[in-house]
């Protein structure tokens, strides 16, 4: 984290609404360089709308958004330059082969015959499609598709990456692929800005996270500071109607209160799940 | 660059599927010259000259309109199904690259088109003048409905509305823009109505051409304000699409 070279991202009172909806309420959000960032929250609450955003898709209805220091709306060719962007749907161009999607990428990017080759050319054995670097894209399984889509975010060397959702609808093998590959690159210099559902996912990756409901940011913190407010250790009792958790800041209370109960109890690590509950009432799923 | 790696990544297309397209380019007017050419048309003599040397400039205003303005749901598709337009909407490009790309790529499959005919005429033994006035006639046509299928399919919201606008537009233009019979045939509130039409002053234009007659200037002015106009209108609507 280098705060000297300012914010990477900054939103400023940032509000999208759809008719009646107010997808993203007043955000104030400040991404600073070299960190993983993640948004968490459950489907609607405004985390796709903000990466839409973000990614000059869609514009704010009012407030501001920068993205390495160009406002988004006033300078959008700008601001897309340092940008690449893996939505959560899959959207290569299934007609063409990985190399054919690659290179159309790196040419709307303005990058050189000899430079793109270059590129191109790393960033498949980067995401290991070397080997298919000339089949149609439509004959790729999730998961390659997804690296491929990485790949080609990745080649015009953006300072932010932003991902949607980067492992929904995989198996868990492939989402660990996607995981690791996320790491590095993060260390190997790009500002990573996420969004997800996944409470692991958060957990596992990002040095900030957000949690947003209903368009709101309700909390921002590094996951352990997030966990160690929300109390380390949980006691869920079962009870008819449903599980009920008490949360503890260590290990002793938590078994004394555990030993005193006269009920089915599981006394087990909190983790980002426990947190949005306690700030909501609701589960991430819901 | 911006705008020539759009128009790249349609030829890919174009090219990848080249036999199918041009087979289908050939399918309507093949029919339309069978029908109304051989079947109705053999021996009717229509402005000074027989049936099908009047038909066939229509069919080039016609089929080089409606493949030009395929693009329309192509990119539609693109938007909505594929969204692989979100690939041209976060890339620094600016909107004019992206309508020039696809413009283009438009008139190519328009101008392609046009040359289908130009056989399938030659075939039935149909002798057309080919000059530089017909292309450039056939040039304007495409980019002036190219342009417009970039604005439909930026206002459009659905594959359904995108057939819906060529079923009220696109289809009865081809019947009454001087393609198949000559307007001064239509009483006069029709025959004014046609005029608004851009389609009529492009048939009009391109049969001067192919029968080596002069162009109507008038025609030819009303094509270039219709293209300037719907070109700045698509720039402005694909910057609205996106930011």
């Amino acid at each position: 984290m280098c705060p000297a070279h300012g914010p990477v991202i900054l939103t400023e009172r940032m509000t999208k609404l759809y008719g009646d909806i107010t997808a993203v309420d007043n955000l104030n959000l400040e991404v600073v360089e070299g960190e993983v960032f993640g948004f968490l929250g459950p489907n609607g609450a405004g985390k796709t709308t903000t990466c839409r955003i973000l990614t000059t898709l869609t514009k704010p209805s009012s407030g501001r958004a920068f993205v390495s220091g160009f406002d988004v709306v006033t300078e959008p060719v700008k601001a897309k330059r340092g940008i690449g962007v893996v939505t959560q749907y899959q959207n290569l161009d299934g007609e063409l082969t990985a190399y054919e999607n690659l290179k159309l990428h790196g040419m709307l990017y303005g990058m050189e015959g000899k430079e793109r080759k270059g590129r191109i050319a790393k960033l498949l054995q980067y995401v290991e499609l070397e080997d298919r670097s000339s089949s149609r894209v439509s004959t790729f399984s999730g998961g390659m598709k997804r690296r491929l889509m990485i790949a080609r975010a990745l080649l015009h060397q953006p300072k932010v990456l932003f991902l949607d959702e980067p492992t929904v609808g995989l198996d868990a093998q492939t989402r660990r692929n996607i995981w690791a590959l996320i790491r590095k690159i993060n260390q190997e210099g790009a500002t990573v800005f996420l969004t997800t559902h996944y409470i692991e996912e958060a957990e596992m990756l990002c040095d900030r996270v957000g949690i947003i409901d209903q368009g709101i940011l309700i909390a921002l913190d590094d996951p352990e500071q997030l966990l160690k407010v929300a109390g380390n250790i949980v006691v869920e009792t079962l009870s008819d109607d449903g599980p009920r958790a008490k949360f503890f800041q260590n290990r002793d209370e938590a078994s004394e209160f555990a030993a005193s109960s006269n009920e089915d109890v599981i006394v087990r690590k909190s983790n980002l799940e426990d947190v949005f509950i306690q700030l909501t009432g609701r589960r991430v799923a819901d | 660059m911006g705008a020539y790696a759009v128009f790249w990544r349609e030829m890919i297309i174009l090219k990848r599927r080249l036999f199918r397209i041009l087979a289908s380019y050939a399918v309507s007017p093949l029919l339309f010259l069978i029908a109304f050419g051989w079947g109705m048309g053999r021996n009717l003599q229509v402005e000074g000259v027989d049936y099908l040397t009047f038909m066939i400039p229509g069919l080039i205003a016609l089929s080089s309109m409606s493949q030009t303005f395929s693009i329309a749901m192509d990119i539609n598709i693109s938007r909505f199904y594929w969204m692989t337009f979100e690939e041209f909407q976060t890339a620094p490009i600016s909107s004019v690259s992206v309508v020039l790309g696809e413009v283009f790529s438009g008139m190519v499959r328009g101008t392609l088109a046009s040359f289908v005919i130009l056989f399938l005429a030659f075939c039935f033994g149909v002798k057309l003048g080919v000059n530089g006035m017909l292309l450039f006639s056939v040039l304007l046509n495409t980019f002036m409905f190219g342009s417009a299928a970039v604005i439909t399919s930026m206002v459009v919201k659905s594959h359904a509305d995108q057939a819906s606008f060529n079923g009220f537009f696109i289809v009865p233009m081809s019947f009454l823009c001087g393609t198949f019979f000559p307007l001064s045939r239509l009483p006069d509130w029709a025959y004014f109505m046609a005029q608004v039409l851009p389609l009529t002053h492009a048939s009009s234009c391109i049969r001067a051409a192919a029968l080596g007659i002069n162009i109507p200037l008038i025609s030819l002015m009303i094509m270039i304000i219709y293209s300037a106009l719907f070109f700045l209108v698509a720039i402005a609507c694909v910057k609205r699409a996106s930011i």
